[in-house]
């Protein structure tokens, strides 16, 4: 017996395809459902009513919440760019020798493998009042009081975001930036190209791709976040999933599932926007 | 660096001065923890050090309130274990059926974007509340193990493709001349050529799910992993018990970043120093 080749091909995927399916699409549709139920009480009630979108849109909390969470991603996003852009450049063009180049890249992909809770925490006693940031500042008698932004501040959250997601934006831009003809460089630099035309004109259309994907990971994270504004900001600040969990842990499901609804519209327009201008799927099997 | 060091360009220098301080900015307060983590008994988690002492460590395996850490570990360790497994097997599979046109072809890449860029803690809540209504019990090695394959997954399958789209054919067809059977062509051919890529979505998966918190949050149950034991800690308990938590799980992910690329140091040698021979 021959199955015929698309066959073979949905036996392979199946797995993935049923896990996806049971894990993500059904539970995705779920929240979709709740969100129009009804509640009291942490019981749900079925029903079809907007009561929770109304809350969402009428709420000025929520404006607020969206104007947090995009301004962080925003300025997370622009740091981590120039950061992954540069890092990456400097990794892929200037270190000519292959051992120094493989141990540079590791030393910077390594504490991705690590946790980020432990990363975040680790802020903690360098960035607190009585930290070592502080207290080297006075020791050089460069402040007389210690800084009381560093900590449990905005501050401190981008600051967690950045060394979190930096290598999740650097890791495909040098992917991309590694794929490209060192001859195409060569010519520009021979036809007498100024060094900063062949970034603009070279690199970074060549490197395309790799910031999308770069860009994607790095915008969900921040979109998504809930747990590093929690202790950073010192519970200070909060984010559209920061609110949510605060909603799920008092048992509001369906506002918090309407919430959610929204959130995923907003991340899908997001990346559905990047996706646009780059097609990932053909440019990563190329 | 190389012996033409004398003619680099002014830019190499200002961007190794740059790459010095990412480098400082990313190691600089981990490294912090780490030597906090030995404080002396009455020290607290801020300098100055008061002694020198294992005391914080001991306290992991001993005291009762900071939680049940050894047994979150085995258990972190052991679903860790069970995702990579998966992760590799399946992601695969599924890029080899994706080398081939299919119809769904394009959904299904679609679903695994969309699963990958789906925020975690709405992926916890969703099988949380799915596992309500069906009167299950959320457990870690049932819906948490689902959830963390959301993410492992649609990781994997982006890795297969970036390997399978520098895999040459070629090697293919003349295992397939030389008439072998489609099973020989990939137990002897294929796999041995994308080990390191798979070793790679191993590594991946594993510590992906070690480490995975927002996933596991609303879906482990009673029985917590390793992060949200973690997690517990932070938000109830600031002793350096916390940081020396953090130097322990470190050390077991850097044990098995170690042991990956060792393996694929290996394969790598073995390949090169057979085309000597």
């Amino acid at each position: 017996m021959k199955l015929p080749t698309y066959a073979v091909s949905w036996l392979q995927v199946g797995p993935v395809a049923l896990i996806l399916i049971l894990f993500f699409g059904l539970p995705t549709l779920l929240i979709a459902v709740i969100s129009v139920f009804d509640y009291d009480h942490g019981q749900l009630f079925p029903a079809f009513i907007f009561d929770s979108y109304r809350d969402v849109f009428t709420d000025a909390v929520t404006v607020r919440l969206y104007l947090t969470t995009l301004g962080f991603a925003a300025v997370v996003w622009t740091v981590t760019f120039i950061l992954g852009f540069t890092v990456s450049y400097f990794l892929v063009f200037h270190v000519h020798s292959t051992v120094w180049r493989t141990v540079l890249f590791l030393l910077c992909s390594i504490p991705f493998w690590t946790s980020n809770i432990i990363r975040m925490i680790a802020w903690i006693p360098f960035l607190g009042t009585n930290g070592l940031f502080n207290q080297v500042l006075l020791k050089f008698g460069v402040i007389h009081q210690p800084l009381e932004f560093l900590l449990f501040s905005n501050f401190a959250v981008i600051i967690a975001y950045i060394n979190l997601f930096t290598l999740m934006m650097m890791v495909p831009i040098a992917n991309a930036m590694g794929r490209i003809d060192p001859r195409l460089i060569e010519a520009a630099w021979d036809a007498g190209a100024p060094r900063w035309r062949i970034i603009t004109d070279i690199v970074l259309p060549l490197s395309k791709t790799g910031i999308a994907l770069g860009s994607i990971f790095v915008l969900t994270q921040a979109m998504g976040d809930f747990y590093v504004v929690k202790i950073m900001s010192g519970s200070q600040s909060a984010t559209v999933v920061s609110a949510l969990s605060t909603e799920i842990s008092g048992l509001q499901y369906p506002p918090a599932a309407a919430s959610s609804v929204i959130l995923v519209l907003v991340v899908t327009a997001m990346v559905a926007a990047i996706l646009r201008v780059v097609d990932i799927r053909k440019e990563l099997a190329s | 660096m190389s012996a033409s060091d004398n003619s680099r360009p002014w830019t190499f220098y200002i961007l190794s001065i740059i790459v010095a301080f990412f480098l400082l900015f990313l190691y600089g307060p981990m490294l912090v923890i780490y030597i906090l983590s030995f404080q002396g008994d009455t020290g607290g988690v801020t300098f100055p050090m008061t002694g020198l002492s294992l005391h914080w460590f001991q306290a992991l395996f001993t005291q009762e309130q900071i939680g049940d850490v050894p047994e979150a570990f085995e258990r972190s360790f052991l679903l860790a274990a069970i995702v990579a497994t998966a992760t590799v097997v399946l992601s695969v599979m599924a890029g080899l059926g994706f080398r081939r046109r299919f119809p769904g072809a394009a959904i299904l890449f679609y679903l695994a974007i969309a699963s990958l860029i789906m925020p975690g803690l709405l992926v916890s809540f969703g099988i949380a509340l799915g596992f309500q209504l069906l009167g299950l019990d959320v457990n870690w090695f049932t819906s948490a193990l689902g959830a963390q394959l959301t993410w492992t997954l649609p990781f994997g399958l982006l890795i297969m493709f970036a390997v399978f789209g520098r895999f040459n054919r070629s090697y293919e067809e003349a295992a397939t001349d030389l008439g072998a059977t489609s099973w020989q062509r990939l137990r002897y051919v294929t796999l041995p050529i994308l080990l390191p890529g798979i070793i790679g979505v191993g590594l991946f998966g594993f510590t992906l799910s070690y480490d995975e918190f927002p996933r596991t949050l609303l879906t482990a149950g009673s029985k917590n992993t390793l992060p949200l034991e973690i997690w517990a800690l932070t938000t109830n308990d600031t002793s350096p018990a916390l940081f020396a938590l953090g130097t322990v799980t470190t050390i077991i992910s850097f044990v098995v970043i170690g042991v990956s690329l060792t393996a694929i140091a290996v394969v790598r040698r073995r390949r090169s120093g057979g085309r000597q021979h």
